[in-house]
C-alpha cells in the first residue's frame, strides 16, 4: 500500500492506504476529519466539498493518493484562527442558513470558494456556483440569503420570511 | 418589535455552531473499538425464487467474520407494521411476514440476500460481490391495477391476491354520497397519478451496534427520528431483547422527512450480528442502497368526482384510489393512504358530503410509507386539481370556487363529514394574505409582459387543511392503530438554577434545540442559555414516539410547557415557605418569586437552590428536588391551513418550465420561532416543487429502479427554485394544546404540488391550449410539451 502524506488542515497527515481509498474517506477515517460528510457516490451532492491547494473538489471524486502532498481544508479548519465561526459561518446563523447540518460543510466550502473570485455575487450567480451542492431542508433560501449577507451585500430582495 | 426572547422570538439557533464547524456527531461519525463492518448483497432482480445462494468462496475471503443469510433470521419477528386497517367487507388488512433477509424468495429490487461482516468495509463489499446467487426470476407485479387483476401472480405466495385492503371511509355515507351524484347540475371528474417520490435526506441511513457480554446490554446507534419506537418495535416483535437490555441512540441525524421513521432490517441485522459476534458491527447506507431501501412516498392512483350546484358551491366528492404498498408494509404503510389521508381529504370547504375509498396493493417494488406530509399531499393534490378543472368547466375564477365555499371564521368548531373536528381556522384570511403578498392584482400585467417575451405565464392556487400533530391516542387506537401517540417530556432544573429538558420528540433539522429552550424559557423567565435540551437516547428520556407527523411543537412542545408548570408550581410552594408566605400571596414572573403587597422577593436560582440543598425546607410536605415530567396525550388533531401561490413562466417551445414566484400564507396557529417556522415552509415547499416538476421513480418492465441515483433522480437545486415568500401571520390558536400550536413541518410540501401544476395548467391554458386540462407529475418539460402539441 503507498504511503501518502497530506496536509490537512495544516497539520501533516501520513498513512498507508488502499489505492482505491477516495480522499473523502481518508479524510475521515484517517485525518479523523468527520465534518466532510458522504451524501451520495456519484459526485452529486457537494457534502464532501473541500478546499485542495485552494481550489474547491468534491472529495468523494478523488484518490486519496491523488492528493498525496497537497493542502486540504475541510470544514473544521474553516473558523477564524481564535476558533469564532467566520463570517461566513456567521452568516448562516444569522440567517437561518441550516437544518439538520449534513450539507453544511459543502456549502460552506462552496460558498468561501465563491467569495474568493467573486467577492459580490448576485443571487443568480449564487445559485448558479451552488449547482454542486444540494440541500433538502432549507429549499436554499436562506443558504443563498447567507451568501449574500456574508459578501456584505443587501439581503432585502430576498425576503426574510 | 419582534420579541427577543421566548415563544415568538426569532432565536438564533444553538444548534447551528456545532453543524457549521464540522462538529455534529452523525451515526457515521461514530466508531466503536474493535468495530466490523457490514456490506449486504441484495437482489438485482425484482421478483424471483432463489435456487443458489453459495456463500463459500466469499466466506474465505480476506477480513471475513461471518456471513450471514436468511436461515440465519428466520427466526425473528417480521419486521413489524404498527397499523392494522379494516377492509369495507370487515377484513383485516393482509399483513405478510417482512424478513430482515430474503427467505427464499425476492419480491423487490434491492432486496437483501445476506449479510457480509468483515473487517474493513471494502473487504465486505468485496465479499458480498463474490457470494454466488441464483435466482429463478418471475415476471414482475409493478402496475397496481394489474396486480388486482384475478390472473395476476400474487407478490406473496401466501396471499392469494395483491390487495392489501379495500378501504371506504365513511362507509355508512356511501350512498347518501352516491345519491349527491345523481341529483347534482356538475359533476367533475378528473383521473390523476401521484407520483412516486423517494425522501432523500442528505444524510444515507447507518446503524452501528454494540454489545456488553457482561451486562448483556445492546446499545443501537442509528438514523432514527424516533428511537423509542424503534426499541419497542425491534425488542419486542422482532429480536425479542428486553427494553431494559437495549438502548437506542439517534444522534444528529441529518434528515429524514418520514424515510427514517421505520424500523429497518438493517438496524436489526447489526444489533443481532453484534451478540452474536462479540463486537461492534456498523452499516453504513450508500447513495444508491438509499435509494433500494429507503421507503419510497406517495405513489397514488386516483379518480376523483366533484359534484357542484349551479353556484359552483360543493355538494359532494368521492375518490377511488390505489395505493402502492410495494413488495412489504413497514410501520406506517397502511396508515399514511386512510387514517392520514382520508380526514383531511376535504380541506377548507364546507362540502357537506365525502366518500374516500383506497385499495392498498402489494407489487414487486421498494416498500411505500411516510413521505413529508404523508397522505394529507396526495388528498390535498386531487381536491385542489378537481377544483381548478371545475372552474373551468363552470366558467368561475379559481379564487372565487375556492373563497364561496370555506368554512366560514364563525363555523368553528366545525364538524366535517369525513370524521373530524376542525377546532379554529380562518381559511378567508389566509387567502387574502396570500393575494395581497403575490400582488395577484399585477398578475395579468405579469403575463402579459411575459408574453412579449414569448414566454406562457399563469398562476396556480392551493388552499389547504392538513390533519397532523399525531395523535389522540385513544382514537387511533379505535382506528386501528397499535401504539399511543402522546409524548413525554422531563424538566430538570439544576442546583444552581440551570434547566435540562428531556423530550422524546427528535430533532433532525427542526431546531428542537432552540425552541423547546424558548417554550421553557418563556414560562420561567429565564435566560434560553440557561436551558439545554436533550434528546434522542432512549436512555436519558423516559418515553417518546418521536418526531413526524407536524407533532413535535404540538404535542411533544405540550409536554414540556406541562412539565415546566408543575415545576413553577412546586418552586411557588417552596418560595412561599422560604418566605413565610401564603402560597396563594406569591407570583412568579420574569424569574422572580414576588409575595403580593410587599417587597419580599427571591430569585429564580435561590430557589432552584433551596431545593437541592434543603436546609429550610417544608419536610414532610414537598419532597427535595426540582424536576418534573408529564406525558401529554392532545385530545384532537390539530389543523394547520393556508393559501399558497405559485407563477410559472412555460417555455412553448421546450415545453420547460420556470416557477418564477411562490408565496405561502399559511396558518400554523401560535408561532415559537418564526424565523425556524420560516424555513420549514421554505424546505416543505422546496420538496413541492421537486415532485411536481423534477421528481420521479421509475422502474422499468423487469422491475429495475431506473431512477437509482442522483444522477437520475432530480432533487432541486439551488437553481431550480425560486426565493419564496412565506408568510404566517395569519393566526388561529389550536384549541386543544397549551401552546396554541398547530405544527408546521409538512406544510409547504402538502400544499405546493397542485400550486405547481394549477400554475402550468392555467399558463398552457392561457396560451391557447384550451383542450388542457391536466398533465400529471412531474411536469417535465417532455409531458408539458407533449400536452401542448396533444391540445
Amino acid at each position: 500500500m503507498p504511503e501518502i502524506t497530506i496536509s490537512v488542515n495544516g497539520h501533516a497527515v501520513s498513512a498507508d492506504v488502499e489505492p482505491r481509498t477516495l480522499l473523502s474517506g481518508f479524510l475521515r477515517e484517517i485525518a479523523d476529519q468527520t465534518g466532510t460528510h458522504i451524501g451520495c457516490d456519484t459526485s452529486q451532492c457537494g457534502a464532501c466539498a473541500v478546499h485542495l491547494d485552494g481550489s474547491l473538489v468534491k472529495s468523494c471524486a478523488m484518490l486519496a493518493v491523488e492528493a498525496d502532498g497537497a493542502d486540504v481544508t475541510t470544514i473544521e479548519g474553516m473558523t477564524n484562527a481564535d476558533g469564532s465561526l467566520s463570517v461566513i459561518q456567521a452568516a448562516f446563523v444569522e440567517h437561518h442558513g441550516l437544518q439538520c447540518g449534513f450539507c453544511t460543510p459543502g456549502m460552506i466550502m462552496a460558498a468561501a470558494a465563491l467569495l474568493q473570485e467573486n467577492p459580490k455575487p448576485s443571487e443568480a450567480e449564487i445559485r448558479e456556483h451552488l449547482e454542486g451542492n444540494l440541500c433538502r431542508c432549507t429549499g436554499y433560501h436562506n443558504i443563498v440569503r447567507a451568501i449574500l449577507a456574508a459578501s456584505g451585500q443587501d439581503v432585502a430582495p430576498i425576503a426574510a420570511e | 418589535m419582534p420579541k427577543d426572547h421566548g415563544i415568538g422570538a426569532p432565536s438564533k439557533r444553538r444548534e447551528d455552531p456545532r453543524f457549521l464547524m464540522g462538529k455534529g456527531r452523525y451515526t457515521d461519525d461514530i466508531n466503536l473499538p474493535g468495530q466490523a463492518y457490514v456490506a449486504f448483497r441484495r437482489s438485482d432482480v425484482a421478483s424471483g425464487t432463489i435456487t443458489r445462494l453459495d456463500i463459500s468462496r466469499a466466506a474465505a475471503m480476506p477480513g471475513v467474520i461471518r456471513i450471514f443469510t436468511g436461515d440465519d433470521f428466520k427466526d425473528a419477528g417480521s419486521l413489524p407494521c404498527a397499523w392494522e386497517v379494516t377492509s369495507r367487507d370487515g377484513s383485516k388488512q393482509a399483513e405478510p411476514r417482512h424478513p430482515i433477509l430474503a427467505e427464499g424468495v425476492v419480491r423487490h429490487i434491492g432486496e437483501a440476500l445476506a449479510g457480509v461482516v468483515a473487517e474493513t468495509q471494502a473487504e465486505a463489499m468485496d465479499a458480498a460481490e463474490a457470494i454466488e446467487v441464483e435466482i429463478s426470476e418471475h415476471v414482475p407485479v409493478l402496475d397496481m391495477a394489474e396486480a388486482l387483476k384475478d390472473d395476476a401472480r400474487p407478490v406473496h405466495e401466501s396471499l392469494n391476491s395483491n390487495q392489501c385492503f379495500d378501504w371506504g371511509f365513511i362507509e355508512d355515507n356511501k350512498a347518501a354520497v352516491d345519491a349527491a351524484f345523481e341529483d347534482a347540475h356538475h359533476v367533475t371528474t378528473l383521473e390523476l397519478v401521484n407520483n412516486r417520490c423517494v425522501a432523500n435526506p442528505m444524510e444515507p441511513r447507518c446503524a452501528v451496534a454494540e454489545y456488553n457480554k457482561g451486562t448483556e446490554e445492546y446499545t443501537l446507534y442509528s438514523t432514527t427520528q424516533n428511537p423509542h419506537v424503534i426499541r419497542l418495535m425491534m425488542g419486542a416483535f422482532v429480536l425479542s431483547i428486553p427494553e431494559n437490555k437495549l438502548r437506542v441512540v439517534a444522534p444528529d441525524v441529518g434528515g429524514a422527512f418520514g424515510s427514517k421513521i421505520y424500523h429497518y432490517g438493517e438496524e436489526a441485522f447489526v444489533t443481532r450480528a453484534a451478540g452474536l459476534l462479540g463486537r461492534p458491527v456498523k452499516w453504513t447506507s450508500s447513495r444508491s442502497e438509499a435509494f433500494l431501501t429507503d421507503a419510497q412516498g406517495r405513489d397514488h392512483v386516483t379518480k376523483i368526482e366533484l359534484a357542484l350546484d349551479e353556484e359552483g358551491m360543493f355538494l359532494a366528492f368521492r375518490t377511488d384510489t390505489l395505493a402502492n404498498m410495494g413488495a412489504y408494509l413497514r410501520l406506517f404503510s397502511t396508515v399514511t393512504p386512510t387514517y392520514l389521508h382520508g380526514p383531511a381529504a376535504g380541506g377548507p370547504y364546507r362540502t357537506p358530503l365525502a366518500y374516500v375509498r383506497v385499495r392498498a396493493v402489494f407489487t414487486n417494488t421498494i416498500p411505500v410509507d411516510a413521505y413529508r406530509g404523508a397522505g394529507r399531499p396526495e388528498g390535498t393534490y386531487q381536491l385542489e386539481r378537481v377544483i381548478d378543472k371545475a372552474a373551468y368547466e363552470m366558467g368561475l375564477s379559481p379564487v372565487d370556487i375556492r373563497r364561496k365555499n370555506f368554512i366560514k371564521p364563525d363555523e368553528f368548531p366545525y364538524q366535517t363529514p369525513l370524521a373530524v373536528l376542525y377546532d379554529s381556522g380562518n381559511y378567508h384570511a389566509t387567502l387574502d394574505k396570500l393575494l395581497e403578498i403575490s400582488d395577484f392584482g399585477g398578475f395579468e400585467a405579469r403575463k402579459a409582459a411575459a408574453a412579449q417575451r414569448g414566454k406562457l405565464r399563469g398562476f396556480g392556487f392551493t388552499t389547504w387543511v392538513e390533519c397532523s400533530g399525531l395523535a389522540p391516542s385513544q382514537l387511533i387506537g379505535q382506528l386501528g392503530a397499535r401504539a399511543g401517540l402522546y409524548e413525554s417530556a422531563i424538566v430538570r432544573v439544576n442546583p444552581t438554577g440551570g434547566v435540562t429538558v428531556f423530550t422524546g420528540s427528535h430533532s433532525h433539522g427542526q431546531g428542537h434545540e432552540t425552541t423547546f429552550a424558548q417554550i421553557v424559557a418563556d414560562q420561567l423567565g429565564i435566560d434560553e442559555s440557561l436551558i439545554e435540551v436533550s434528546h434522542g437516547d432512549t436512555a436519558k428520556i423516559p418515553f417518546g414516539m418521536g418526531t413526524y407527523g407536524s407533532r413535535s411543537g404540538a404535542v411533544g412542545g405540550a409536554a414540556i410547557l406541562k412539565a415546566t408548570e408543575k415545576v413553577v408550581a412546586k418552586a411557588t410552594r417552596l418560595a412561599a415557605h422560604l418566605m413565610e408566605a401564603d402560597e396563594a400571596d406569591v407570583s412568579f414572573s420574569d424569574g422572580m418569586f414576588t409575595v403580593r403587597g410587599t417587597n419580599k422577593s427571591l430569585d429564580w436560582s435561590s430557589v432552584a437552590l433551596a431545593a437541592y440543598v434543603p436546609h429550610n425546607y417544608p419536610a414532610g410536605e414537598m419532597e427535595p428536588g426540582l424536576e418534573e415530567s408529564a406525558f401529554f396525550d392532545p385530545e384532537n388533531f390539530v389543523y394547520p391551513a393556508g393559501a399558497y401561490g405559485c407563477e410559472v413562466e412555460v417555455d412553448p417551445g421546450t415545453g420547460e418550465t420556470d416557477v418564477v414566484g411562490f408565496w405561502a400564507a399559511d396558518d400554523f396557529g401560535v408561532v415559537i420561532n418564526p424565523m425556524i417556522v420560516a424555513g420549514q415552509q421554505h424546505g416543505g415547499v422546496a420538496q413541492g416543487i421537486g415532485q411536481a416538476l423534477r421528481e420521479h421513480t421509475v422502474y422499468d418492465a423487469s422491475g429495475q429502479l431506473l431512477s437509482g441515483s442522483f444522477m437520475d433522480y432530480s432533487i432541486p437545486r439551488a437553481s431550480d427554485v425560486p426565493s419564496f415568500v412565506v408568510d404566517h401571520s395569519c393566526q388561529t390558536p389550536c384549541e386543544h394544546n397549551p401552546l396554541g400550536v398547530k405544527g408546521c413541518g409538512e406544510a409547504g410540501a402538502i400544499g405546493s404540488p397542485p400550486a405547481v401544476v394549477n400554475a402550468v395548467v392555467d399558463a398552457l391554458r392561457g396560451g391557447g391550449h384550451d383542450a388542457i386540462t391536466h398533465i400529471d407529475m412531474p411536469l417535465t418539460p417532455q409531458r408539458v410539451w407533449k400536452a401542448m402539441q396533444a391540445g
